[in-house]
């Protein structure tokens, strides 16, 4: 077994050092009945890693790559161009096969690019302080509203309608379990909804998604206002990390947390993880963080060197108080998101999200000439909603079929929504080539017609 | 006054003058051959430049609606190579498993294969969305589908959640399950609150339990560093829901109570959820379900040697009994007529109606699950017994080789780690801590120091299974010659510890008083200053 | 006259007619290590006796200072948010916590004096 290195000899020579017979002795507090005598069911020998490569990959060969085909799909995950160098980086033993820096000495690495991390997500969202990441964009938004209703000393908080369903239902589990009331107000497709009149004296936080789950991009000022003036926080979650470097960042309108899905920079699809949760709030706050958070010190000869800190709000210290049970979260993520970042550059960031709105623009106009095809987005980035005068599953299965990634039917998030069927989102990212994007107008007209 | 936590004073720094290993000393850059010093990528800005050539973007006419173009970030500008040769030096600064023996107790620092990575690159698996139709992705649930059956027939449990995204994560999924059964079963006004954990436990236990809506009551341990039954059995009544045990326990041993414990628990009608940090002193060897377990999550990262990525990424399925089965989070894969698909809502065909709800986005961490089968499919059914095996014979190795010098806390055998305490340190001066930095200089991570809390001043060793006998050794001699180096009184080596590295001990009190979270540019903090 | 008093918890409480001032002991002082936080109660409100009045945070460690006895916060110790290290200069003087103004003057009877609370953390060591 080429990942065990003890021989026969070396395991004889140490059960001697130990005093005992065999193996199995040193297993004598497990209770009788429970010891397994017989090997797994089912499960053969080891096998060498051309075996196991052949049977993995005959699954890998069952799927579609997004990149394969034209494909149009987001709704909180979206494809991207990763740098070459990224991948090479995140690969170095010495980051891969580290832990969390418990050790400053030893982890100066890891905890010198988590301080560089918080700083590149305190600037594109525009808040002052930022988290060593959480597990992904949804778990980032129900523990803002968590955090919301530690700072507040309330529990009602109120989401758009605009607000990734995923979000919304991982913060109603919470919910249910912590005791806090979720107010959701109805699917929003033309962003219409009026929020600040859910709000009362008893509510903690408003959570509003921007680009919306439909698309829309909203300024925020009016409303972030309107939640203060009532003693609540505005959240706001960003499920395309992208549209930051070209929109008005959430902590210029006023938001107080905002969350992020952080898997456009850096990461793969992956069929839906590891992604990287982004968490970012005001100075006041701090205090009131979920996860890990990297702070600047000096060491003992007075140099620079960066440490895990403000840690009495964890769990290892606080245990039942602590402001959440996170420990391990997604460290190597982070580090992806750091260096696609690094490499981007504030030129790169901007033109990147000009790419994708330019893109996506390009594409809407292009749909919009069909028949039977109705943009519902006044607004957008790089996804927006479309009507189709057909159930828009149907479409999509049928544009599977002829080899088009066509996009996410609404009703896949909001099941048994009649009037949201016909709905389709499409996103439009630097990977969509104009001949995807014919791909996707000839197949609609075909699907359609 | 109630203490959670440990104390900590400023001159544990161990600040010392003139050293000789003083690093910038000697050198006009302050480097140290290949200890690099290497500044804040916001400090190496070359406005305009970038490491990624985008073409311009097509002129369009803007669909922002009423919302603003932003201005500057204040993002630095780099090219790939400066980019490249930042992280490369920042990687420097690590200790990591590739490059030694990393016994960080209940952490489980094995060896990580390469092919587990190459796998979870195929664009089968990595460039897939999660939401793509079912028909094009059959492949990725039945991988997931496949995992969960060889996670199930490990445990011996009927159920599995797969979506949990680390330890941390199952744990709150299994203490959800626990509950919307009992209010199934109960009602929704069940007064089951009280959970029972050991004060041994791992902090996320308590922190969960609290995050689930249930009050947590501590169960001390016995002379054995096992849980006292008596006492267990004492605090059982109908207002208790759950007890949460780690077992082996995190003093690595085995709770040899454990199926009296399960059958006491199960008659006061509560459940018994165990933390499964520890899988890996038993998998192959013990199957959980044979113990009476309600719940466990195992961390993908430690039994199945995902990377532990300087934090995560993790994952956390969670298998479940029986009486639990049906209580899982949302979504799941089922496999029927037409192939795999999935249960994503409670208004799916195949739903059973008692889910409790969706804990993460999309449906789990897809990019584990690659490593973990691949993990499972090479060692086979004799190599991951024999994983438990060689973990659990390392371990006592270790306990055997140490035992005369240093002070073992409780009777052996233990399981897959060996639980020292500080008392063979009396009177030397030096702390865990020390002993610790120390360690550093030898060229050793140190083991998990002052956990669990039930001894004092905690060394918990997990060498696992991938460490060879020779690498033991040489860890052994080491150990043994900083403990005698401690009773014989030269405590300066270890208060001064450690010297060698790219930082010396780094100023806590300093960070936590005044934090600083992120840079700013100069310019903002002078005008901060005045 | 004020008079002093301490706590098995080691708060200390300085009673000046109703209103009584409250910090933790020297002995507490060191058992925690360095001060980095103090999170203290708004004014005006009421804490109940043997509960949460505030939390005193070192670099690895928290611990909840609890309210000797029920009160409303007349005073907090403003200080302490910049220099949260007062606690371990000079825990009994500027180092002090908060002020409450006691209900019922009666619950602090039964708290040690100055020699009995020296005798208790003797007892401990």
């Amino acid at each position: 077994m080429r990942y065990l290195p003890l021989t026969e000899a070396d395991r004889k020579s140490m059960l001697a050092t130990i005093g005992v017979p065999s193996v199995d002795s040193l297993f004598r507090d497990v209770p009788e009945s429970a010891r397994l005598s017989s090997p797994i069911d089912g499960l053969a020998p080891h096998a060498g890693e051309m075996e196991v490569e052949r049977m993995v990959a005959a699954m890998a060969a069952k799927n579609v790559a997004a990149g394969s085909v034209p494909s149009f799909l987001g709704a909180g995950a979206y494809r991207h161009h990763v740098p070459a160098a990224v991948d090479h980086l995140i690969q170095r033993g010495e980051f891969l096969t580290s832990y969390t820096p418990y050790q400053p000495e030893v982890t100066q690495g890891t905890l010198q690019y988590l301080f560089e991390f918080q700083t590149q997500v305190a600037l594109i969202t525009g808040m002052d302080v930022a988290n060593a990441s959480l597990y992904d964009g949804a778990t980032s938004c129900a523990e803002a509203v968590m955090m919301a209703n530690r700072a507040t000393r309330r529990s009602r908080a109120v989401l758009s309608g605009g607000l990734h369903p995923h979000y919304r239902d991982v913060t109603a589990t919470n919910a249910r379990f912590h005791g806090f009331e979720v107010v959701t107000a109805p699917a929003d497709p033309e962003g219409g909804e009026d929020l600040a009149a859910l709000v009362d004296d008893k509510t903690s936080c408003v959570v509003v998604q921007n680009p919306g789950f439909f698309g829309q991009v909203r300024d925020l000022t009016e409303l972030a206002a309107a939640v203060h003036a009532k003693g609540a926080l505005l959240i706001v979650a960003v499920a395309e990390v992208v549209s930051l470097g070209l929109l008005t960042s959430p902590g210029e309108m006023g938001a107080d947390i905002v969350v992020a899905e952080g898997q456009s920079i850096g990461n793969a699809l992956n069929f839906g993880g590891p992604y990287v949760g982004l968490f970012a709030t005001r100075d006041k706050y701090v205090r009131h963080m979920p996860g890990r958070l990297t702070g600047q010190t000096v060491d003992a000869e007075g140099r620079r060197g960066w440490v895990l800190t403000l840690s009495t709000r964890e769990q290892h210290i606080r245990r039942e108080k602590a402001t959440s049970n996170i420990c391990t979260n997604s460290g190597l993520c982070a580090l992806a998101f750091t260096i696609h970042m690094s490499l981007l550059g504030e030129e790169g960031f901007g033109r990147l999200a000009r790419i994708n709105h330019a893109k996506a623009v390009q594409l809407a106009d292009r749909l919009d000439a069909l028949k039977g095809v109705e943009i519902v987005s006044d607004s957008f980035f790089n996804e927006f909603t479309v009507r189709l005068k057909k159930p828009a599953a149907k479409v999509v299965n049928k544009l599977a079929k002829a080899g088009i990634l066509g996009g996410v039917p609404v009703s896949r998030l909001y099941p048994g929504d009649e009037a949201l069927a016909d709905l389709l989102l499409v996103a439009a990212t630097e990977t969509n080539t104009d001949a995807d994007m014919e791909a996707l107008a000839s197949g609609l007209k075909e699907v359609l017609s | 006054m109630n203490s959670q936590g440990r104390k900590t004073h400023i001159d544990a720094l161990g600040v010392e003058g003139g050293s000789a290993a003083s690093a910038a000393a000697g050198t006009i850059s302050g480097n140290r051959a290949l200890m690099l010093e290497e500044p804040l990528i916001f400090e190496q800005d070359s406005p305009g430049t970038t490491g990624v050539d985008l073409p311009e973007p097509a002129v369009v006419k803007s669909r922002l609606g009423k919302v603003r173009e932003r201005g500057r970030i204040g993002l630095p500008g780099l090219s790939e190579p400066e980019v490249i040769r930042h992280y490369t030096r920042l990687s420097q600064k690590n200790f990591a498993i590739d490059s030694g023996l990393y016994p960080l107790g209940s952490c489980t620092m094995k060896h990580n294969p390469r092919l587990n990575e190459k796998l979870a690159r195929l664009p089968g698996f990595s460039d897939i969305h999660p939401l793509q139709p079912e028909r094009t992705v059959q492949g990725a649930l039945e991988l997931i589908d496949t995992l969960a059956h060889w996670l199930k027939t490990l445990t011996g449990m009927p159920a599995v959640a797969m979506s949990p995204a680390a330890g941390a994560h199952g744990e709150l999924c299994g203490m959800m399950s626990i509950r919307a059964a009992i209010e199934d079963r109960d009602g929704g006004t069940s007064q089951r609150r009280r959970v029972l954990v050991p004060e041994s436990a791992h902090g996320t236990n308590p922190a969960t339990a609290a995050a689930c809506g249930f009050t947590v009551d501590a169960i001390p341990a016995d002379e054995t560093g096992r849980v006292d039954v008596g006492a267990l059995k004492a605090k059982l009544g109908d207002d208790v829901a759950a007890i949460m045990l780690t077992n082996p326990n995190t003093c690595g041993l085995f709770e040899r109570d454990i199926v009296e414990i399960a059958e006491a628990v199960h008659a006061a009608g509560a459940y018994f959820y165990c933390d499964g940090a520890n899988f890996n002193a038993i998998v192959g060897r013990v199957r959980p379900a044979d113990l009476g377990i309600d719940a466990m999550h195992i961390n993908l990262h430690k039994t199945f040697s995902t990377p532990h990525g300087g934090g995560g990424p993790g994952s956390g399925p969670v298998v479940l009994s029986e009486a639990l089965a049906k209580f899982v989070p949302l979504p799941y894969v089922v496999h029927g007529k037409d192939g795999f698909s999935l249960v994503e809502n409670g208004a799916d065909e195949d739903s059973t109606g008692k889910e409790f709800g969706r804990l993460k986005g999309f449906h789990g961490q897809m990019g584990m699950f690659v490593r973990a089968l691949s993990y499972i499919l090479s060692h086979g059914a004799d190599g991951l017994r024999q994983v438990a095996s060689d973990a659990v014979l390392n371990a006592n190795y270790v306990m055997a080789s140490l035992k005369d010098v240093m002070t073992p806390s409780f009777e052996g055998p233990c399981m897959h780690e060996a639980l020292f305490d500080d008392r063979f340190l009396k009177g030397t001066g030096v702390t865990t801590l020390d002993f610790a930095k120390a360690m550093i200089d030898e060229g050793y991570h140190p083991m998990t120091m002052y956990f669990p809390l039930v001894v004092h001043g905690a060394f918990l060793i997990e060498p696992t299974e991938t460490e060879s006998k020779q690498s033991l050794d040489a860890f052994i001699r080491v150990m043994r010659g900083l403990a005698e180096r401690a009773k014989a009184g030269d405590a300066d080596h270890f208060l001064g510890a450690p010297r060698m590295t790219p930082r010396r001990r780094l100023d806590e009190t300093g960070a936590a008083r005044k934090p600083v979270l992120r840079w700013v540019p100069e310019v903002e903090q002078r005008e901060a200053a005045e | 006259m004020s008079t002093i008093k301490f706590t098995k918890d080691h708060e200390w409480i300085r009673i000046d007619g109703d209103v009584a001032t409250v910090g933790i002991s020297e002995y507490a002082q060191k058992q925690l290590g360095d001060v980095v936080f103090v999170e203290l109660p708004e004014v005006g409100r009421n804490v109940v006796a043997g509960k949460e009045a505030a939390v005193v945070e070192s670099v690895k460690a928290a611990s909840e200072v609890y309210a000797p006895a029920a009160g409303d916060v007349v005073e907090v110790n403003e200080a302490l948010a910049d220099d949260p290290a007062l606690v371990n200069r000079d825990p009994m003087g500027e180092g002090w916590f908060v002020k409450l103004r006691i209900e019922n003057l009666s619950d602090l009877d039964d708290l040690m004096d100055e020699a009995a609370y020296k005798e208790y953390c003797e007892g401990l060591n």
